[in-house]
C-alpha cells in the first residue's frame, strides 16, 4: 500500500489550513497586528522557517508557482529544501525567477525585482515582537500595542545615536504600519524597508515558534521610525556588484582567500543572473557564464 | 495657588480578602502641598499609595483628580489608556528601589528622555538637551549621560529616577520611601535636592515613609497610619511636636537620639 504514506495537499490537514487562513485574514484586516495562531510541528526545526512554511502551505494552490529565497539566494540549503518540500507535498511548479512566481517565501530579503499585484511575499519571522528586547513581558507589550504606547521604540533608536552617532540598527528596523501598529519587518536589512511601503504585493509574516501571524495588505503605508534630526537612511555601497555591476542593490561580502581578498556581489542571485544574461559584467565576472544550477 | 484641591480622596478602602489593606481613608491634597504618610511596616501606607496612583484598584471609595483643564475626573472610572497617559505625563512615581523605576539596560539620557518620546517628542537634539539639563538639576555630571544606571551608585540612581519622573513637568508625584536604603549623608543631600525641586516646581507630592525626619523636612502635612487606619493627621510640625494619639506618641518617642 503506497497511499498510507501520502500527505494531504501541502502537508497540513484542511482544518489546520482553515485555522491559519483565518489568522491570515485577521492579520490582513488589521495591518501590522500580531495574530496568535496554533502553530503546528513541521518536519523541520524551529528557526528554519516553520512559520513561513505554514503560511505558504495554507495559501498555496495547485496552480501556484513558488520561489523560495534565503538571504536573497535561491541555492542555499534552507531555500532548496523548502522548495523541494513543496514540490513533493503540493506538486506545485517552482521557479527561481521573481517575475514568474506567484508566491515568494523569503528568509530576510525582499527581491530586487519589483513585486507586482497578485504576488504574495511570505516572510519567515524569528521574533515578531519589535518591543521584545526592551520589554520582556508579553502582557506588557500587548498592552503597549493596544494603547499605542510606542515611546520605548524610540528609546532604542536614541540609544543607537547616543552610542554610535547615528541610528545603527541595520536589520529588523521597526516600521509603523498604516499609522497604527509598530511592526518588526523580520530581520530583513533596512535597505528593503522602502520596498514594503505601498507595495502592490500582499506581504504575510509567519513566526512558527512564537505562534504569530501578521500581514501588510497591498498599498499599505509602511513608514520606518526615525528622529526629525536623524532621518531614516538605507545602506549604501561604495562599489557595484563584482559580477553584474549592479548599483543600488543590496550586496553581500564574499571572502575569496585568506589574504584579505573579498568581493561584493548581489545578495539577490536571481537578479544578478538576469543581469549577467543581459550582458552586464562586473570587474570580477568570469569570461563565460557558468550555467545556473 | 488655586482654591480647589488637586486630589480628593473619599472613604478609600482596600481589602486583601478579609484582611484590611487600608480602610476609610479620606483627605484632600492641595496644589503644591507635600503630604507625608508615616507608619510602621504593614500599616497600609504603600497600599494607600498604590491605590492613589492607580497601580492597585481599591475595594471601595473614590478619588478624583483635577486635570489640567480644571475638571475633576474620577480616577477609577478612567480608561486604562487615560490612566497610563496620566501616569507618564502629569504624575510621577518614585520607587524605593530605583531599579523598579528605571530601565537598567539603557543609558541615563534615554531614561530621562523616555517620557518625552512617549508623548511624541521626535527630535534627538532637543531630547538630549533636555536630558542634559535635568541631569544637572539632579546633580549628575553631564559626562555620565551615556552610562547605564547599573554603573551608578544608589544615590545617583535615585536622583536619576527623580529626573526621569520630573522631565514632563508633572503636578503630582508619588514617592515610596524615596530615601530608603541610602546612607545618611546621601539621604541628606537627596532630601535637600527634593525639597528644592518641590519648592521650585510647585509640585504636590504624597510621600510614604517610615522615617519621621523625612516627613519633617519635606512635608507640610502628615497622616499617621496604623493597621490600615489613619490614627492622626495634621500639620507636620504640630503632629511631631505635640502628638495626640497614643500610637503617634509612641512613634515620636521611638526616634533614637544621638
Amino acid at each position: 500500500m503506497t497511499d498510507i504514506a501520502t500527505y494531504n495537499f501541502a502537508y497540513l490537514d484542511e482544518q489546520t489550513k482553515r485555522m491559519i487562513r483565518r489568522a491570515i485574514l485577521k492579520g490582513i484586516a488589521i495591518p501590522g497586528y500580531q495574530v496568535p495562531f496554533a502553530s503546528r510541528e513541521m518536519p523541520m526545526p524551529y528557526g528554519w522557517g516553520t512559520g513561513g512554511v505554514q503560511v505558504t502551505a495554507s495559501i498555496i494552490g495547485p496552480d501556484d508557482v513558488l520561489k523560495v529565497i534565503d538571504q536573497g539566494a535561491d541555492d542555499t540549503t534552507n531555500a532548496v529544501s523548502i522548495r523541494a518540500f513543496f514540490k513533493k507535498v503540493a506538486n506545485v511548479a517552482v521557479t527561481t525567477e521573481t517575475a514568474k512566481a506567484t508566491i515568494v517565501q523569503t528568509r530576510h530579503r525582499i527581491p530586487e525585482h519589483p513585486l507586482t499585484s497578485g504576488q504574495v511575499l511570505v516572510y519567515q519571522v524569528p521574533i515578531p515582537e519589535p518591543l521584545r528586547f526592551l520589554e520582556s513581558r508579553e502582557t506588557e507589550t500587548r498592552k503597549m500595542h493596544a494603547l499605542e504606547e510606542y515611546g520605548l521604540m524610540h528609546v532604542k533608536l536614541y540609544e543607537d545615536i547616543a552610542r554610535h552617532g547615528r541610528i545603527a540598527t541595520t536589520y529588523a528596523y521597526p516600521v509603523k504600519v498604516e499609522g497604527r501598529y509598530v511592526m518588526d519587518p523580520s530581520p530583513t536589512p533596512k535597505f528593503d524597508n522602502p520596498k514594503m511601503h505601498r507595495s502592490p504585493a500582499l506581504q504575510l509574516f509567519g513566526a512558527g515558534r512564537e505562534k504569530r501571524i501578521y500581514a501588510v495588505p497591498p498599498f499599505t503605508e509602511v513608514v520606518s521610525l526615525d528622529f526629525e534630526d536623524h532621518p531614516f537612511e538605507v545602506q549604501t555601497f561604495d562599489q557595484p556588484c563584482a559580477l553584474c555591476a549592479a548599483e543600488n542593490v543590496y550586496l553581500d561580502e564574499v571572502i575569496l582567500d585568506d589574504h584579505g581578498g573579498h568581493m561584493f556581489v548581489c545578495s539577490d542571485t536571481d537578479h544578478c543572473e538576469k543581469r549577467r544574461e543581459a550582458g552586464h559584467r562586473g570587474h570580477l565576472a568570469p569570461e563565460t557564464m557558468e550555467p545556473a544550477q | 495657588m488655586s482654591d480647589e484641591p488637586l486630589l480628593r480622596v473619599s472613604a478609600l478602602s482596600k481589602f486583601y480578602g478579609s484582611r484590611v489593606g487600608c480602610e476609610n481613608i479620606t483627605f484632600d491634597l492641595w496644589p503644591g502641598e507635600v503630604l507625608a504618610v508615616v507608619g510602621e511596616s504593614g500599616s497600609g501606607k504603600t497600599t494607600l499609595l498604590n491605590c492613589l496612583s492607580t497601580r492597585l484598584l481599591p475595594s471601595s471609595g473614590t478619588a478624583s483628580y483635577r486635570m489640567r483643564d480644571g475638571q475633576f475626573r474620577e480616577l477609577y472610572r478612567m480608561s486604562e489608556a487615560e490612566r497610563r497617559f496620566l501616569m507618564r505625563t502629569d504624575w510621577g512615581f518614585v520607587h524605593q528601589n530605583p531599579a523598579d523605576g528605571l530601565r537598567m539596560t539603557v543609558s541615563a539620557g534615554a531614561n530621562v528622555g523616555e517620557r518625552l518620546m512617549a508623548v511624541g517628542d521626535r527630535h534627538y537634539g532637543k531630547i538630549r538637551a533636555t536630558a542634559v539639563d535635568w541631569l544637572s538639576r539632579v546633580e549628575i555630571d553631564e559626562d555620565r549621560i551615556d552610562d547605564e544606571p547599573r554603573a551608578f551608585s544608589g544615590g545617583m540612581r535615585q536622583r536619576l529616577q527623580i529626573a526621569r519622573n520630573l522631565v514632563t513637568g508633572p503636578r503630582l508625584v508619588f514617592m515610596d520611601e524615596p530615601t530608603g536604603g541610602l546612607d545618611v549623608s546621601v539621604q541628606a543631600r537627596l532630601l535637600d535636592l527634593l525639597r528644592g525641586l518641590v519648592t521650585d516646581l510647585g509640585l504636590a507630592a504624597i510621600v510614604v515613609t517610615h522615617d519621621l525626619a523625612v516627613a519633617r523636612l519635606l512635608s507640610q502635612r502628615m497622616m499617621v497610619m496604623k493597621d490600615g487606619h489613619v490614627v492622626e493627621s495634621g500639620l507636620t510640625d504640630r503632629v511631631l511636636d505635640d502628638p495626640r494619639a497614643p500610637y503617634t506618641q509612641l512613634l515620636v518617642s521611638s526616634i533614637l537620639q544621638v
